[in-house]
């Protein structure tokens, strides 16, 4: 019997994130004829344990009160109690893109004696492998690979992939006592930062500012063109690096993977790494001066000009049309 | 206190992407005129640890350790010019693109080594991932093979009291941590840890500084073990994608006429999600 597990964190609950997770994990439990288990790492709300009942064979809960503020070396402790528990037979244990997924995926896969690999965007099994898609070289290129150790410890672009279906029948719902080291590294504070509306990640239209804006100002001017639109604000690395706003803007590889219908681009050249962060958006519309940016091959629409001349005209009427 | 900073040598990532090619007998990209440089997120690493020696006054020691070509010398040197103390080279032996847990091996092996010769690593920083593969899983694997704690995509590390205070990155914020030593971190950037420019005198000074080069005998490891023995990955395949489009640009003979026709656009676009 082999089986796919989804390794959720209770914390976060069952968001689109875990719903695509559960998703891509249901596909290829389907491709092995084996089960969908749901290893859920602390405390979580009953909603999201019963909505796990509906997509998953089985799940299994380590509700420890330690767990509930996450705590890398707990969580990873319980990680691989709940793989036991849940019977160990994995040909796959697929997490999450969060932060605590993606810095759990490696150190889990080494204590399961099995492979990892980071964001990937499509999964299939290939005798006792499991080839992951994912893009390589700041997304010049896109690599796939073969992961030769069982279990396939592998953290997905989530939200690329379909929900899980509901299955006729809820599966089973167990809970399990985890036994955990005090950990010598803990987390002692956590300073939220102030998110007007929805996550990025989870934004319907994007409006993004780069480098070519030359400082912090101009910001001030595209929220007004997001506010007119109901948009939410992302900036590529070079401005979130020169301080001009927070990290938690940064649209791109190392910054935020988004998926949003609309996605504006403002004084961005479109630098791969920054393409690999709004690829999956629906439609991209860019402003820019430079006709010869990349990010015009990679958009639907778009206007070769500079943003200090289009932005606030652009607000008007679009706030015209809006009344 | 020591800290270990370890770096990675890489194909300069800003190559353009018109100039990028594959070459599909080494399923990796071709050198092309393209620069070796140090892995961006390894350099903020080596920024981050000479300002927690800063902080702590002086009595830290800092090694720059790399498991590559002999051309890594260059990304030790460089490090060493920005006055980290001392540096160790392990020669990769023919293994030209090893995975995370032959990478991670090599590096735990050289670790015990040096913590031999010269006392233990209070802290081990890696960068969270390199510009080229990006598989970014070399930190989790050497905190597991070191058997250490690790915390990922920390931008600061801090003395505190017997403690080090850490600060890092996550989807929703700063998250502050207490760390009791030996401990791993990945090292993510932020506009406080750009790497500086060595002086010119630091860089005369660099070529004074201990290099040590090793082997993987002298770690007494097997390099067909490592190469293959170990592996937990391999590349099956790589392609360039083709997902270039035709943009529409809009047209008018005036700017407001432009600008009117990319609002209408955009209000298509924005009605349509409702």
């Amino acid at each position: 019997m082999a089986n796919v597990a989804v390794c959720v964190l209770g914390s976060l609950g069952y968001d689109r994130a875990a719903q695509g997770a559960a998703g891509a994990g249901r596909a290829l439990a389907e491709s092995v004829g084996g089960e969908l288990h749901a290893l859920v790492i602390g405390p979580a709300g009953d909603d999201a344990v019963a909505a796990l009942a509906t997509v998953a064979d089985r799940v299994v809960v380590g509700a420890n009160e330690a767990l509930r503020d996450y705590q890398p070396e707990q969580a990873l402790q319980a990680a691989e109690q709940l793989h036991a528990a849940g019977g160990g037979d994995y040909v796959a244990v697929l997490l999450s893109n969060d932060t605590y997924s993606q810095e759990i995926a490696p150190r889990l896969a080494h204590r399961l004696g099995g492979s990892s690999m980071a964001d990937a965007a499509a999964i299939r099994m290939d005798g006792d492998h499991l080839l992951a898609q994912r893009t390589a070289y700041g997304g010049k290129a896109i690599s796939i690979y073969r992961l030769k150790k069982q279990p396939a410890v592998v953290w997905l672009r989530a939200r690329g992939f379909e929900p899980a279906p509901g299955q006729q029948s809820a599966g089973e719902v167990t809970s399990v006592d985890l036994a955990l080291d005090a950990p010598r590294i803990r987390i002692t504070g956590r300073e939220v930062a102030v998110q007007e509306g929805v996550r990025l990640e989870d934004a319907q239209i994007i409006v993004s500012g780069g480098r070519g804006l030359g400082g912090p100002e101009p910001f001030q001017e595209l929220k007004k063109l997001a506010d007119s639109i109901g948009a939410e604000q992302g900036a590529s690395r070079a401005a979130c690096d020169a301080g001009w706003v927070p990290p938690n803007w940064q649209v791109g590889q190392t910054g935020k993977k988004v998926a949003p219908e609309l996605y504006i681009a403002i004084a961005i050249s479109g630098a791969s790494q920054h393409l690999l962060g709004m690829g999956d958006s629906k439609v991209v519309a860019a402003i820019n001066t430079d006709a010869d940016a990349p990010i015009f091959k990679h958009c639907s629409f778009g206007i070769v000009e500079d943003y200090k001349a289009v932005v606030p005209l652009l607000t008007e009427k679009l706030q015209a049309i809006a009344r | 206190m020591r800290v270990l900073v370890c770096l990675k040598q890489i194909l300069d990532p800003d190559v353009p992407a018109r100039d990028f090619q594959i070459d599909p007998e080494a399923r990796a990209a071709k050198r092309g005129g393209a620069n070796l440089v140090t892995n961006i997120f390894c350099e903020n690493a080596v920024e981050t640890a000479l300002q927690f020696r800063e902080a702590a006054g002086g009595d830290v020691k800092i090694t720059a350790l790399c498991y590559g070509e002999s051309s890594a010398e260059d990304c030790l040197r460089k490090a060493m010019a920005m006055t980290v103390d001392e540096a160790c080279l392990v020669e990769r032996d023919g293994n030209t693109n090893p995975d995370a847990a032959a990478v991670g091996r090599v590096l735990a092996a050289a670790i015990r080594r040096l913590e031999q010769d010269g006392g233990p690593f209070d802290a081990v920083l890696v960068g969270r991932e390199s510009g080229d593969w990006g598989v970014g899983q070399t930190g989790g694997v050497l905190a597991e093979e070191l058997g250490r704690p690790a915390l990922g995509f920390v931008e600061s590390l801090q003395p505190g009291n017997g403690s080090v205070t850490l600060r890092r990155q996550t989807d929703v914020g700063i998250e502050v941590a207490e760390a009791e030593p030996p401990f791993l971190v990945t090292i993510t950037n932020n506009e406080d840890n750009v790497p500086r420019i060595p002086k010119t005198r630091d860089v005369m000074m660099s070529y004074r500084k201990p290099l040590q080069k090793l082997g993987l005998a002298d770690l007494e490891l097997d390099s067909e073990e490592v190469r293959a023995g170990s592996s937990i990955f391999e590349v099956e395949e790589i392609f360039i994608p083709a997902d270039e489009v035709e943009c529409e640009l809009a047209e008018g003979d005036t700017l407001d006429e432009r600008v009117d026709q990319l609002a209408k656009r955009i209000h298509e676009v924005v009605a349509s999600i409702g």
